[in-house]
């Protein structure tokens, strides 16, 4: 049987996602179920000074109306942050706390007030309508760059400062910049994005008063993680009789890594009134309550020797967090941003400060790429910026710059295991027929139209996580990954994996993996993951992690398999263990033609009875069943790296953008599936040319979401893209065995810098994301302006 | 959304004599649908019409085209009468919204919803069309009258709109990225005697552009429109455009419609 590694698998879960069969949890409907609504507050910033819930609960087909008050009488904990941050003072962070249902205040546009549960959806509804709030209405903080200048929405929370993070040697790089030739600088706004998962938000509480068990379904990426906080931290229900089940999940992005309010109230609710309750987000609470993703203000300065030599790097970040600190919201700015801000060069000193500030908007944690395109953003503007004014090629400053040597410990944090950037440069430049550019500038003047190209050259870390590494700067859990692989006695195998598929297609890749590594036909393996119940504690699916750790963990499961397996061929064809050679899914005895398949094998420890001679196919202390389970904590993260090359056309007479060509080359280490991994490229390039060119979360003065809407918020579409030029290079990560880097965030990470050094390269002017057509427009008026008047 | 009585109309007479204070005609309910389930609308009776069989279809019949109201946004799109006869209208209704919007959006439900961002009114102000009701005629002019508002009275039925074929004409939108609504439109329609460009999206409702017209009658060029200047001051400005930048696009816009004049 040939290697199912590198091959183009058709993916085993599209016939049911392309039919329509998919099971989502709005899919899901349980007998005597009740419907949730949640009373949302339509103030950015307010104190309550009460809630009554009387008309309300007289109510056509109301069960029951909870507030924050009967939360806190059931000793309902609050919402977490799940990573603690240390200030450059030494102090710890500092974080609001963040009741499921606010109680004395309300924080953002979309706070939860109050849940209405009724007999249908309507009347919950209408009876949410009837729920009167007395709000006494605050001024809300809403900007970036205002909240440490603002009144603080928090008591005890000065200047609305979560924290202020330094990373880096501070003193030297203040040296480096004394030394340097030319200092390059650039100021960058990274804007608010909201995820858009195709499935809104949804879950179902169903406690069982018999068992005195609890089942929570829900749209999440992350299930027994989503166990552990509810039992352990809101306090719930105790894990042991707690099961969470994400079944099919339309799209996450980060925004379903975590447990939200709405998630603890149904499963509190639900024991409240010993019937199922049923929440599903419409899209405006998707809009609203959805935690949002990036939101920066940076300033970065680039130290450079005359030569084209960076000699350093320093970077001030300020970082929204939104109204409350969520569960990854402190991680995403600091550790998962500060250390990449070096990209992918040999930068020997740099300092990253990063001020996270509490504002009344909707809460913002990991999306996509979480922290990696915020850093990329940065660095690929700012040198891009800097090769310009240096006057030296942007593909040639780049590769002067390249860490080439591997591995390569950074000045900062990642010690790097492996790479080969100008490999996949010169792949791309070849791909994107960068010689050629200015003869395609020129058709495109003749026109009327502005042409420009521009580089992006990215790395990130994936893999997470070392789970002591992790633990020492803040973590609250390990990040290992969990695998169990089962033989049937029919010989076919069921894979139970700890993370989490929502548009990844493990049950492809997975199942692969163990094809390849047990000789078991593809159609005859099934990845069984999303159900608390089912197989171990895991820890889900994000940061481009289910491969490299995941997909590890069940190697090593397939591996025990072998093992075992070896021991029973080697008694039943009665001879040694290291006699037995194991290929394509059959044990042979070397140097002859004596074999056993792997499915013999699992049927005999399953049926462990005479076998011809044999009284027993198992050898003494070997257990019947055949089935092993395996956890692996990664030794490194995987940096996965590669260069993107977007060309642009811009109408000058509208400032209109088209992007025009899109050439992605990246090194993934070992590809599994390249079908799969085009997949994610082109999904995370079109994320990432969106944030680029189109979305935007925009809050008015007052905190009102004005994007709270299709209308209003713009998706990328398919009509605004090219065919993408996609091509790989691999150097293989040594820090797991199957070499794999990641490929889930590559495309939105790369893509923004790309895209706005082109704009800017087609422009000749700065223009901020995202360059819709009047920014741009307008940017080409003053630049026409300012040369007149120059 | 609310409870309602639905009814199905055999005829234009059936369907007006239903009518009350409280009810909404139904053609394709793009508009009509999605305010009544988020609450913004709510009524007694609907009243649907698009049943009606005298309301639909396109006639071309000497120097005009009467394309009847509850004819859908893609049958007029793909139209070989229309192509043949206005064909800047056949673009202009393939471009509005979305497949799904054009398979179940109308005509009459476009101009009598009157969105300030919609199409189909800048076609019939350029197209100096006539919309004809179960009452009477109106010239388009007349028709649109503010943000949302026309000169149909409670109960009135639309039943065709009738443009006027010129000897040139062009629309070209700048839609908004997200809604696909027009942030600005240009409609210019060059007649034997004189030239209309209407705009759509810039202000509340519909308007000519005299500024326009003027330069364009005396010389119908792109170069015509180098000098004229539009006044932000009476525009739109929203986080989609500002007013200044809409005053920008009328030109912009203005220019290539003269270009792509056929």
């Amino acid at each position: 049987m040939a290697s199912l590694i590198g091959s183009r698998v058709e993916r085993k879960e599209d016939k049911k996602f392309l039919t329509g069969k998919g099971r989502y949890t709005a899919d899901i409907n349980l007998a005597n179920q009740t419907y949730a609504y949640f009373v949302r507050s339509p103030h950015a910033r307010a104190k309550i000074k009460g809630i009554d819930t009387s008309k309300a609960l007289k109510a056509p087909g109301v069960v029951k109306v909870l507030t924050g008050k009967d939360l806190a009488a059931d000793k309902i904990g609050g919402m977490i942050a799940g990573w603690k941050i240390v200030s450059q003072d030494g102090k710890d962070m500092k974080v609001p706390p963040h009741p499921p249902l606010a109680s004395d205040s309300v924080n953002y546009a979309g706070d939860h007030v109050a849940v209405v549960i009724a007999e249908t959806l309507d009347q919950a509804k209408n009876a949410a309508e009837l729920v009167k709030v007395d709000y006494k209405v605050l001024k809300a903080v809403v900007n970036t760059g205002d909240a440490m200048s603002s009144e603080p929405i928090h008591e005890g929370i000065e200047k609305n400062l979560c924290f202020d993070f330094g990373l880096g040697d501070k003193a030297k790089t203040d040296e480096a910049f004394s030394k340097a030739d030319k200092v390059i600088k650039i100021d960058l706004i990274n804007n608010r994005l909201i995820p858009n998962a195709m499935e809104p938000r949804a879950s179902i509480g169903d406690y069982n008063p018999s068992s005195e068990e609890l089942t929570l379904y829900t749209a999440n990426q992350n299930p027994h993680l989503t166990r552990l906080v509810i039992s352990a931290f809101n306090a719930v229900h105790p894990e042991h009789k707690f099961r969470v089940v994400a079944p099919d999940v339309g799209g996450g992005f980060g925004s379903k890594i975590y447990p939200y309010a709405e998630d603890v109230v149904v499963a509190w609710a639900t024991k409240k009134i010993e019937r199922p309750v049923k929440w599903v987000a419409e899209r405006t609470e998707s809009f609203l309550s959805d935690c949002h993703g990036r939101d920066h203000i940076t300033h970065a300065e680039l130290a450079v020797q005359n030569d084209g030599t960076i000699s350093g790097l320093k970077v001030d970040t300020i970082a929204n967090l939104g109204g409350y600190a969520s569960l990854f919201a402190t991680v995403t700015p600091t550790y998962l941003y500060a250390p990449l801000v070096l990209g992918l060069y040999n930068i020997p000193v740099a300092f990253c400060n990063v001020k996270a500030v509490f504002t009344n908007t909707a809460p913002v944690d990991a999306y996509r790429g979480a922290g990696r395109p915020e850093a990329t953003y940065m660095i690929e503007r700012l040198v891009e910026k800097a090769a310009k004014e240096m006057g030296i090629d942007r593909a040639e400053f780049r590769k002067k710059n390249f860490v080439s040597k591997f591995p390569h410990q950074q000045c900062l944090v990642h010690n790097i295991d492996s790479g080969d950037y100008s490999a996949h440069l010169e792949k791309a430049l070849e791909l994107a027929d960068y010689k050629n550019f200015e003869n395609r500038k020129k058709e495109s003047a003749s026109k009327g139209k502005l042409r420009g190209i521009g580089f992006s050259t990215y790395i990130e870390a994936c893999g997470i996580a070392p789970s002591a590494v992790v633990m020492s700067i803040g973590a609250g859990v390990g990040l290992w990954e969990s695998a169990e692989v089962r033989f049937n006695a029919t010989g076919n195998v069921s894979v139970f994996t700890g993370a989490h598929s929502h548009g990844q297609g493990h049950a492809t890749t997975f199942a692969q993996i163990v094809s390849d590594k047990l000789g078991v036909p593809i159609e005859n393996i099934d990845l069984i993951h999303g159900d608390t119940d089912k197989g171990p504690f895991g820890m889900g699916t994000y940061g481009s992690r289910s491969l490299a750790v995941g997909g590890t963990a069940i190697v090593k499961a397939c591996d025990k398999i072998i093992d075992k397996s070896k021991k029973v061929a080697a008694h039943m064809l009665e001879v040694k263990p290291e006699d037995i050679d194991f290929k394509g899914g059959e044990f042979i005895v070397r140097n002859s033609n004596k074999k056993k398949t792997i499915a013999e094998i699992a049927f005999a420890c399953y049926l462990p009875g005479q076998y011809g001679e044999i009284k027993s196919p198992l050898p003494e202390g070997v257990e019947p069943g055949l089935k092993e389970t395996a956890f692996y904590d990664p030794i490194n993260f995987s940096f996965p790296a590669g260069s993107h090359i977007c060309e642009v056309e811009v109408d000058s007479s509208t400032g209109e953008t088209k992007i025009v060509s899109y050439t992605a080359v990246d090194d993934f280490g070992t590809v599994i599936n390249p079908n799969i991994v085009e997949g994610q490229v082109h999904g995370g390039v079109v994320q990432g040319i969106g944030q680029a060119l189109y979305e935007n979360a925009h809050y008015d003065e007052s905190g009102q979401l004005i994007t709270a809407s299709y209308m209003d918020y713009t998706m990328p579409r398919a009509d605004n893209f090219p065919e993408f030029k996609i091509d790989y290079t691999c150097t293989p990560a040594t820090s797991n065995p199957l070499g794999a880097k990641g490929c889930g965030e590559a495309g939105a990470i790369a893509a923004p810098p790309a895209v706005m050094n082109a704009v800017v390269d087609a422009i000749g002017t700065e223009v901020s994301m995202p360059a819709t057509s009047e920014k741009v427009c307008d940017s080409i008026k003053s630049k026409q302006s300012n040369s007149k008047a120059a | 959304m609310k409870n309602f009585n639905y009814h199905s109309a055999k005829n234009s007479k059936e369907a007006t004599k239903l009518s009350s204070n409280k009810s909404a005609y139904l053609a394709g309910g793009m508009t009509t649908l999605p305010s009544m389930k988020l609450g913004l609308a709510s009524y007694s009776d609907i009243i649907d019409i698009k049943n009606i069989k005298d309301l639909s279809g396109i006639k071309v019949s000497g120097k005009s085209l009467k394309i009847g109201a509850i004819t859908k946004h893609a049958d007029v799109a793909s139209s070989k009468e229309v192509k043949k006869t206005i064909k800047s209208l056949s673009d202009l209704a393939d471009g509005i919204g979305d497949p799904q919007v054009r398979n179940r959006g109308t005509l009459g439900g476009s101009i009598a919803n009157n969105d300030p961002a919609a199409d189909y009114p800048s076609a019939c102000v350029a197209l100096n069309a006539t919309i004809h009701t179960d009452k009477r005629k109106i010239p388009a002019e007349k028709f649109f009258k503010g943000m949302f508002e026309t000169d149909l009275k409670k109960g009135e039925l639309i039943q065709s709109v009738e443009f006027q074929v010129p000897e040139k004409s062009c629309y070209m939108k700048f839609p908004n990225p997200a809604s696909r609504y027009a942030i600005v439109g240009v409609y210019i329609a060059k007649f034997k005697k004189e030239v209309i460009v209407a705009v759509t999206g810039a202000q509340p409702v519909v308007y000519r552009s005299k500024e326009l017209e003027k330069a364009l009658n005396s010389n119908f060029s792109e170069s015509a429109i180098n000098n004229v200047r539009i006044k932000p001051s009476s525009l739109n400005s929203d986080i989609h455009a500002s007013s200044d930048y809409r005053a920008h696009l009328i030109t912009a816009l203005a220019k290539k419609a003269v270009a792509g004049c056929k």
